[in-house]
């Protein structure tokens, strides 16, 4: 194993109130194996996103095996497997967004915030910009998630002052 | 109501009366709305005579197949001994669909006490609800009225003193359609990839962890309460059409209507009121096209098949598509359906689990084949090759996400051909760039 020697040492996730948030959760379910998308969802909550080296905790947490648990966080599209940008966003583009502009409204935010093209981080680290697949808020065209803000009706105009909020 | 709009008068309003209302979502709020008097009259009924009412009702599962929600119960066994699981499907994840979110945001207790009746009528102690994860906010506002139903007595080891444990989990999805799927939900909620799984074995007999499982949709479970309350006869005369589509139901409109919003109607009210008066009709100056009544898995319906369509599942099946989830998808006559096809098609490709290979492959060539097309590059026997595809497709699979793919492709292609002949005969500009 190379190329790890100048990042900083891991901070494990599962101490102190985390892994006391984690046990509580146990009590919930019959199996270990259960707390799987929890613990995942803890540690892109503290690390912003799920690295190999979380891999290995969240395996060795919940008794599975490294492999195991990356088969499935590459499963679910909203773990981030790669470092992001310090604001996610991801702009709803199907069919009933679609014929309402999402694609204009995504054009927008590729411009405004500097990432250019989907699932590039902007220069300032500040943005990354990625295509979902239906958010579920069709009726209010165009919809938004900014890291776990829910934003809805947003239009080309309504985005640099909505990006503003976001420094 | 036909949220965020007021209340139209062509509306039943039972299930969405309190959205908008805020203080609706706390444990007093729902209480002063006559709240949890429900659950408490369920808790002295006996597992049959839940199940009775809601057969007695006709309610029927409104997260798409419109199964018969009392008779799903009834499959449940009986002193078996095991733990049993109730899993409430708040993936709503259908493009086209978001009245689900509705009731998660702005009604959340009234899901809890479904959840709870639900679990007395098939003898289980718990209820997973899982939620998808692109639902931060209702996500936070559910699991904030679960926390104070337990504080207030109305879930835990001794429910409103009645001596029976309810518990309440939300489990957080993570972004797959998939997951919408009964039995990938179960794995998603099992902490394993959402893939679905080969039945037999039916939920019933080994679901959750291998156990006795119902699952039921959010607004399904949302509408027990007042069933229990009012009386399964009361929401069984709720119809305008068809005696095998009773009570209210939520029809989620987007695209383009003047006023899209979440409408709740009595089953049966004609589709072309529900598009011309309550949601306002077209844009000025446009017409309509087409109409996906149930969610983007449905055949896509014509001006002239809406224009005699009542708004109900025999009445919309009698058209030759669905009522499935009550997400209806509009387009105006500026819409490019071959476009729009496509766009569709992607979403499922994105979405396929790629276990089944009909599914995997028969996906990304349906938008490959689309793509070609739209770039100006189509063949004239890409027509053929397409519902060649869909047959390959259908009723082939673990699941029916790959027949839910070919399903707006071959609607598409029968009804709105000449769209695609224009792009293959060079009549129309191509709208995607040349490879």
């Amino acid at each position: 194993m190379s190329g790890h020697h100048d990042a900083a040492p891991y901070a494990p996730v599962f101490v102190g109130e985390t892994k006391a948030r984690l046990e509580a959760l146990a009590t919930k379910y019959p199996t270990r194996q259960a707390l799987l998308l929890p613990a995942l969802w803890m540690v892109q909550e503290a690390h912003g996103w799920v690295s190999p080296e979380a891999v290995h905790e969240v395996a060795t947490e919940l008794g599975l095996t490294p492999a195991y648990v990356k088969g499935v966080l590459s499963f679910y599209t909203m773990y981030h497997q790669h470092p992001v940008g310090k604001y996610f966003i991801q702009v709803c583009t199907t069919s009933p967004c679609n014929i309402c502009g999402a694609e204009d409204v995504m054009r927008a935010l590729l411009e405004h915030t500097g990432c250019g093209e989907l699932g590039a981080t902007s220069p300032d680290g500040r943005f990354t910009v990625a295509e979902a697949e239906c958010l579920g808020a069709c009726g209010f065209a165009t919809p938004l998630l900014i890291n776990d803000d829910f934003i809805e009706s947003v239009t080309p105009e309504s985005v640099p002052a909505l990006l503003a909020r976001y420094a | 109501m036909g949220y965020p709009h007021p209340i139209h008068p062509k509306e039943t309003p039972v299930l969405s009366t309190h959205f908008g209302d805020a203080e609706a979502r706390s444990y007093a709020g729902w209480t002063a709305r006559g709240g949890y008097a429900a659950l408490k009259q369920a808790l002295g009924m006996t597992p049959e005579q839940i199940v009775d009412e809601v057969k007695a009702s006709g309610l029927r599962g409104r997260g798409g197949a419109g199964f018969p929600t009392g008779m799903k119960w009834s499959f449940m066994p009986k002193d078996d001994g095991k733990p049993h699981y109730l899993c409430c499907n708040a993936d709503e994840s259908e493009p086209g669909t978001f009245k689900d979110r509705e009731i998660l945001r702005w009604t959340p207790h009234a899901l809890i006490e479904g959840c709870a009746i639900g679990c007395l009528a098939i003898r289980a102690e718990t209820a997973y609800i899982f939620i998808r994860g692109e639902y931060t906010e209702a996500y936070r506002i559910l699991q904030a009225a679960v926390d104070e139903a337990y504080a207030h007595g109305a879930l835990g080891a001794d429910v409103f003193g009645s001596g029976k444990r309810l518990d309440v989990i939300v489990h957080r999805g993570a972004g797959a359609y998939i997951c919408g799927e009964e039995t990938a939900l179960m794995n998603a909620i099992e902490g394993k990839r959402g893939n679905p799984r080969i039945k037999p074995p039916f939920p019933a007999v080994a679901g959750l962890f291998g156990l006795p499982t119902t699952i039921n949709n959010v607004e399904t479970l949302a509408a027990v309460p007042a069933i229990i309350t009012r009386g399964g006869a009361w929401y069984a005369g709720l119809s305008l059409s068809s005696p095998k589509s009773t009570g209210t139901k939520l029809i989620s409109v987007c695209g383009h209507v003047q006023r899209p919003g979440v409408y709740e109607i009595t089953m049966g009210l004609p589709m072309q009121e529900l598009i011309f008066d309550l949601c306002g009709g077209m844009r000025p100056g446009r017409t309509l096209k087409a109409v996906i009544p149930g969610g983007s898995s449905v055949p896509i319906m014509t001006p002239d098949e809406v224009a005699d369509c009542p708004t109900d599942y025999e009445g919309i099946a009698a058209k030759g598509s669905l009522l499935g989830s009550g997400g209806m998808i509009v387009m105006d006559d500026s819409t490019d359906m071959v476009y729009q096809i496509m766009r569709l098609a992607r979403f499922y490709a994105h979405e396929s689990c790629a276990q089944c290979t009909n599914c995997r492959e028969g996906t990304s060539w349906t938008v490959k084949v689309l793509d070609r097309i739209l770039r100006g590059e189509g063949k004239p026997s890409d027509l053929d090759l397409l519902m060649d595809l869909a047959d390959q497709m259908t009723g082939k699979t673990i699941c029916v996400l790959s027949d839910s793919c070919a399903t707006p492709v071959v609607s598409g292609i029968r009804k709105f051909r000449h769209e695609f002949e224009a792009y293959l005969s060079g009549a129309r500009t191509p709208a995607l760039a040349g490879a």
